[in-house]
């Protein structure tokens, strides 16, 4: 066996690729580790419910609002409450703040110099600096987008990042009027920044056939939350599973009893788990979740521009799944537009201001499930506690590991196309590189591991031998 | 009156006063952390330690020792702020202050101590000790992790509320605070969940069921509130 290795960078946390070559040079497989383990599942155990958001919030610098969010909706379940409808809209009004800025993040900042500076242009200008010198109005418009979001979620749970807001029973504390107002002053500008991102990169799609076409370009299931009426949804509802052409597989699942539908594989060489389908098997029981999935699996979004949208995503598919995951970054450009327009009506609407944001009660239930669609995908909070609230048992499922499967795939698949000979050139690392960050991953949440993330590509030979290899760091 | 000397300001104190009180009449700070008003004091903690020069440089708890006449006491010096530093970097270390998602970030007197002494870092290793959480109480939780045995839920139990259901167990590293000889808290027969303990406490260690992290909010002023307007007896 040869075996490449890849380092990946721009994404969050660690990971390292590595292409297996046949006899005949060939690639045989390449696989995406991720090489980090923490252990939230372990040390949370002895702690209060009541804590649990804060503490899981801790997973992540990016994604802190996902897991508290999630958390607190674990915590509603034990405590056998529903929110306040306010505090309902509330945390939802967090998570459009929180894909805005986090989708923003992946795109303007991470993503696009791949796509406007080309994938074989100079790694010391392929960043967000090269952009800012070659296009500065755009690196600009990407900095206030994400400021924009952050701005939403600083408003209402007084910090950036890992604010200890939502609460099992609701939030702690309400918007203020003039929060909303000075909120409300700057959509225009951000819904023009993201709408000029969206053209751009619909005006582009001609030029990347090739990569649209090999980054994880393959059949597969869609996994999503979906609101009753089949409605595009990001913090509650029911999972809906549909297969490359768009047949719904199976819909109206309940989350809470995901351990019935969903397996969870471990293979010894990556700490990220590989959940898949149940009824299909492993590994053919490969689904991807996220931004694509959810823009697959909804019947509409339920808002004028981005269901336009929507309709020209499907159209670019002839109605059926969109299968390359290339196009994830499309999809996180529609959803930042769904969570603007969102935005707008919740501060629209009166009772977005209501103080009654909390219920108020003790243990009720010894076991919760949480489920909500994070930027990068569907996340699951299990908690089992004991009879006064103390945690016994966690299990996190995080968008990231939902992909696994889908990401090992992408990057065996851009190997395959771009891989000539036994060296590890910059165009193969980029491109790997991008398959990867398409999906947006962050591996500090899936591992539920800290630190920066520098990728590592090994390229090795049939009988185990490394013949080239490249550390990125990050 | 009582005439002494704290950093070389000339203080007068009432027969009875300690140095604590004298220094905190006369506008001076002095760091505590066991110390709260309508207890007594124990000397406990060490963070209120000063030096007495003309008692060759003793070094005395000054909320345990009464004003003397005559005393020429150093309440602030380079060495004093080290020793101090010293005592806070081991209560840090010597069990799990995780401020982060801690009940009691930002208002928590620990939390606040270390801010005001400069301690930017604990230089001991700590200890990690395995220690639980006891929410068995229907109002009320403790969490061992967090507790710096100040003892002020213990007097402020027995002196103020009268139950008496906090006492400590162990020795040395190995003390915990227990309600009613190691009972979870919850089965306890003497508590009467006046929730006065939990209002002494100065860190994350009682805590109000259901508040989450940075809420909760302590007033170990009731004490004293509820001490004054009972008739003397």
């Amino acid at each position: 066996m040869r075996e490449i290795k890849v380092p990946v960078t721009r994404i969050e946390g660690h990971g390292l690729i590595t292409v297996e070559l046949n006899r005949a040079g060939k690639v045989s497989r390449a696989r995406f580790h991720v090489t980090e383990g923490r252990g939230f599942e372990r040390f949370c155990q002895g702690r209060t419910v009541w804590e649990m958001p804060a503490i899981t919030a801790r997973t992540c610098g990016i994604c802190p609002v996902s897991h508290l969010l999630c958390s607190a909706k674990a915590g509603d379940a034990i405590l056998a409450v529903h929110p306040p409808r306010a505090a309902d809209k509330l945390r939802r009004l967090m998570n459009c703040g929180q894909y805005i800025q986090s989708h923003a993040l992946s795109f303007f900042h991470l993503s696009s110099p791949d796509l406007l500076l080309g994938w074989d242009s100079a790694p010391a200008q392929r960043n967000v600096f090269g952009l800012a010198s070659t296009n500065p109005q755009l690196a600009l418009d990407g900095i206030r987008l994400r400021a924009f979001g952050q701005e939403i979620i600083a408003a209402l749970g007084e910090q950036r990042i890992h604010p200890a807001w939502a609460v099992p029973g609701g939030v702690r504390s309400p918007l203020s009027p003039e929060a909303r107002d000075r909120l409300a002053a700057k959509l225009p500008e951000a819904m023009r920044i993201a709408t000029d991102a969206l053209s751009l990169y619909e005006g582009g799609i001609a030029q990347w056939g090739d990569e649209i076409a090999s980054f994880g370009d393959f059949p597969s299931l869609f996994m999503a939350l979906v609101g009753p009426d089949g409605a595009w949804e990001h913090h509650d509802g029911r999972i809906r599973l549909v297969d490359a052409d768009r047949k719904i597989v199976a819909d109206g699942l309940d989350p809470a009893r995901y351990l019935e539908y969903i397996g969870e594989a471990v293979e010894g060489w990556s700490y990220l788990k590989f959940p898949y389908f149940q009824e299909r098997g492993y590994p053919d029981g490969l689904y991807r979740v996220g931004p694509l999935a959810r823009l697959n699996c909804c019947d509409q979004i339920g808002t004028p521009l981005a269901d336009a949208a929507l309709a020209r995503f499907r159209a670019a598919a002839g109605g059926k799944a969109v299968t390359s995951s290339f196009h994830y970054h499309w999809a996180r450009l529609i959803e930042i537009v769904a969570a603007l327009e969102r935005t707008k009506i919740y501060f629209d609407d009166p009772e977005i201001l209501s103080s009654r944001v909390r219920a108020e009660a003790g243990i009720n239930e010894r076991e919760g499930v949480g489920v909500h669609e994070a930027p990068r995908g569907t996340l699951f909070h299990h908690y089992a506690v004991d009879e006064h609230g103390v945690i016994e048992k966690v299990n996190l499922i995080v968008s990231t590991g939902h992909n696994n499967l889908a990401m090992n795939r992408t990057v065996t698949q851009i190997a395959h196309r771009y891989l000539d000979g036994q060296k590890i050139t910059e165009g193969l690392l980029n491109r790997m590189e991008g398959g990867i960050r398409a999906y947006d991953p962050c591996l500090s949440c899936s591992v539920h591991a800290v630190g920066q993330m520098p990728l590592k590509v090994v390229l090795l030979g049939p009988d185990g031998d490394v013949l080239d290899a490249v550390v990125r760091t990050a | 009156m009582i005439n002494l000397r704290i950093d070389d300001t000339p203080v007068q104190a009432r027969p009875g006063q300690t140095i604590l009180t004298a220094a905190c009449e006369a506008g001076i700070r002095i760091p505590t952390l066991c110390h709260v008003e309508a207890l007594t004091p124990v000397g406990a903690c060490r963070l209120c330690l000063v030096e007495i020069r003309n008692w060759n440089g003793r070094l005395v708890p000054a909320c345990a020792t009464p004003a003397q006449e005559g005393l020429d006491v150093v309440a602030h010096s380079d060495k004093l702020t080290a020793l101090r530093r010293t005592i806070l970097e081991l209560l840090f270390a010597e069990r799990n202050h995780i401020c982060a998602f801690c009940v009691s970030n930002g208002h928590c007197e620990l939390q606040d101590l270390a801010t005001e002494l400069g301690m930017d870092h604990v230089t001991f290793p700590y200890r990690f000790p395995s220690l639980p959480v006891d929410a068995s109480h229907p109002k009320f939780g403790l969490d061992h992790n967090r507790c710096v045995l100040c003892g002020r839920c213990v007097r402020a139990c027995s002196e103020v509320e009268g139950a008496c259901t906090w006492g400590f167990s162990g020795r040395g590293v190995e003390t915990r605070v227990e309600a009613d000889l190691g009972d979870p808290w919850g089965a306890s027969r003497t508590c009467t969940a006046c929730g006065k303990c939990v209002q002494a406490c100065p860190v994350g260690a009682l805590f109000e069921k259901g508040k989450a992290t940075a809420e909760q909010v302590k007033r170990p002023e009731i004490l004293a509130e509820v001490t004054e307007r009972r008739p003397r007896a």
